[in-house]
């Protein structure tokens, strides 16, 4: 079993199709759905988690992509720029789903992308304004 | 008889290389396997460590007279206005000031980070003419090395201890104690425990006016106590105060510092400030100051603040200690709150290291105060006057 997260862009003609029912259906995925936004104009994003055997979720992405959405790794899409972080883990306060957290020996500060939701709330908690994820408006 | 050691039998240990200098975290396990007294004769400098957002910083400024000379009344560096009501060429540029033309993400604190890194600073001013300063506007670039001096002066940094934060409202709060999610979803906290500097001498009894310290990754001194420095406080049986107390004006040439020592940072809807590293050496003089250095995270207590009243007086929520702060929850009414720290406990550890290193090579010695601070000193809030 294999499980991916990835932030799914959909263009306004596919919002009425059910796809989240053929993934499930068709392709036996396992379908977490992390969040979701959808801006005027119809054009949605979503946050999923995929769980299935490897060859079941390629195929499940082909068939997103040959109905127009966009898949992009969540991993690829949030940047922690780790090298100017000074370790003050004011970002950890907002982490809910502790992605972000500090090692309670060494003090630093690690990242860890499958843990995260794409909440956005550590890039305003950054006071070294060092964290960007690609998920709203910002992409 | 007790074990009693001078400030100059100290630094003759330095010179030669002798000196047994340990961190404020290191001593602790040593006092535990060793008593108080083994270590008050094996140890004479313990260092300390914390690097935190400390708003009230800045920088004194000398920029050079241009020719023809002008006496500068307006100052911006980068777009962000220093204050220049002082001598010809002289500014203050404070840390919390911001940009004019970007003030939600930058601000002084910036300007003093880059001009730290080396980078050039454009300089505007305008003035009154006079006899004697007959220009009226000058710009351009200026770098930290164009000017004459650049002293970081700051009023109140390394505050002794300070109140954790959180939120009852039903919004998310964002504050210098970082941002707060709302119904108590979390709890912020801002110091480094047992490494911070005047945690480790409760009682002020050497940290005091013209004491060397590291700043920003430079000798530094104690200018004098900081503002609201306020000694007459509530403390634990080890002196150590309950909640914000004593605090340090400190004093130090910006231009031997380095930016991984002093560092812009951005609190969201609340402004700019500046994290500054400061390090303070405490000679071990006696055993109590074994006793005072030896202080451990579950001995220091601080109250939790509800950040969601609006008041001067916010209303405590509980009182905790540095060991369940730092484990990262703590559970107030039956609930498990998480807590994160804003202050870089890996940099204090940095910081306690590199001044331990110094004096371990011989290139630092301790002062000892000229003065000590106010030990019953309370502070007043805003009152203001009868008219007349």
């Amino acid at each position: 079993m294999k499980r991916v997260r990835y932030i799914l862009e959909f263009p306004p003609e596919t919002s009425g199709k059910p796809l989240t029912y053929h993934l499930v259906k068709d392709y036996d995925l396992k379908v977490n759905i992390l969040r979701g936004v959808i801006t005027a104009g119809k054009e949605g994003r979503l946050l999923i988690e995929l769980e299935a055997e490897e060859e079941n979720i390629d195929k499940g992405i082909r068939f997103l992509e040959e109905q127009g959405v966009t898949l992009k790794p969540l991993s690829q899409q949030i940047f922690v720029d780790l090298d100017r972080c000074v370790h003050c883990g004011a970002c950890t306060a907002v982490c809910f789903s502790g992605a972000l957290s500090l090692d309670r020996e060494t003090w630093k500060l690690s990242f860890d992308p499958e843990k995260c939701v794409a909440c956005e709330l550590c890039v305003s908690a950054c006071p070294l304004q060092l964290i960007n994820v690609a998920f709203n408006s910002r992409v | 008889m007790g074990i009693k050691k001078t400030y100059e039998e100290i630094n003759e240990r330095i010179k030669k290389g002798e000196a047994v200098v340990v961190t404020a975290e290191e001593i602790i396990p040593m006092v535990e396997e060793q008593g108080i007294k083994e270590v008050a004769k094996k140890v004479d400098v313990v260092t300390t460590g914390t690097f935190g957002p400390m708003c009230s910083s800045g920088v004194f400024l000398n920029f050079g007279h241009s020719d023809p000379p002008i006496k500068m009344a307006k100052i911006w560096l980068n777009d962000v206005p220093a204050y220049g009501g002082i001598a010809a060429v002289d500014a203050y540029l404070g840390a919390t000031e911001l940009s004019e033309r970007n003030g939600e993400t930058y601000g002084g604190a910036h300007v003093i980070e880059e001009l730290v890194r080396g980078k050039k600073v454009y300089l505007r001013a305008y003035g009154k003419r006079t006899d004697c300063y007959p220009n009226k506007e000058v710009e351009g670039y200026i770098d930290l090395e164009s000017i004459n001096e650049a002293i970081l002066f700051n009023p109140r940094n390394a505050y002794q201890n300070y109140a954790a934060a959180t939120n009852s409202t039903d919004r998310t709060l964002y504050t210098y104690m970082g941002v707060l999610l709302p119904r108590f979803g979390n709890v912020t906290y801002s110091t480094s425990g047992q490494l911070s500097p005047l945690l480790n001498d409760p009682e002020y009894r050497t940290i005091g006016i013209g004491t060397a310290i590291f700043l920003g990754g430079a000798r530094g001194y104690v200018a004098w106590h900081g503002t609201q420095h306020k000694s007459k406080v509530e403390r634990n049986e080890l002196g150590v105060p309950i909640g914000a107390a004593g605090t340090l004006s400190l004093i130090g040439n910006l231009k031997e510092m380095s930016p991984e020592f002093l560092r812009a940072a951005v609190f969201y809807k609340y402004g700019v400030s500046l994290f500054v590293g400061v390090g303070i050496p405490i000679p071990i003089l006696d055993e109590e100051m074994v006793r005072f250095t030896s202080v451990r995270d579950r001995d220091i207590y601080t109250v939790v603040l509800d950040y969601g009243v609006p008041s001067r007086s916010r209303p405590v929520i509980a009182k905790v200690n540095y060991e369940e702060l730092k484990s990262g929850e703590i559970v107030i009414n039956g609930r498990r709150i998480p807590t994160a720290p804003l202050s870089s406990i890996y940099k204090a550890r940095e910081i306690a290291q590199k001044l331990k290193e110094w004096i371990q090579q011989g290139q630092f010695l301790l002062t000892p105060p000229v003065e000590t601070l106010p030990r019953d000193k309370t502070v007043n809030p805003l009152t203001f006057r009868e008219e007349g």
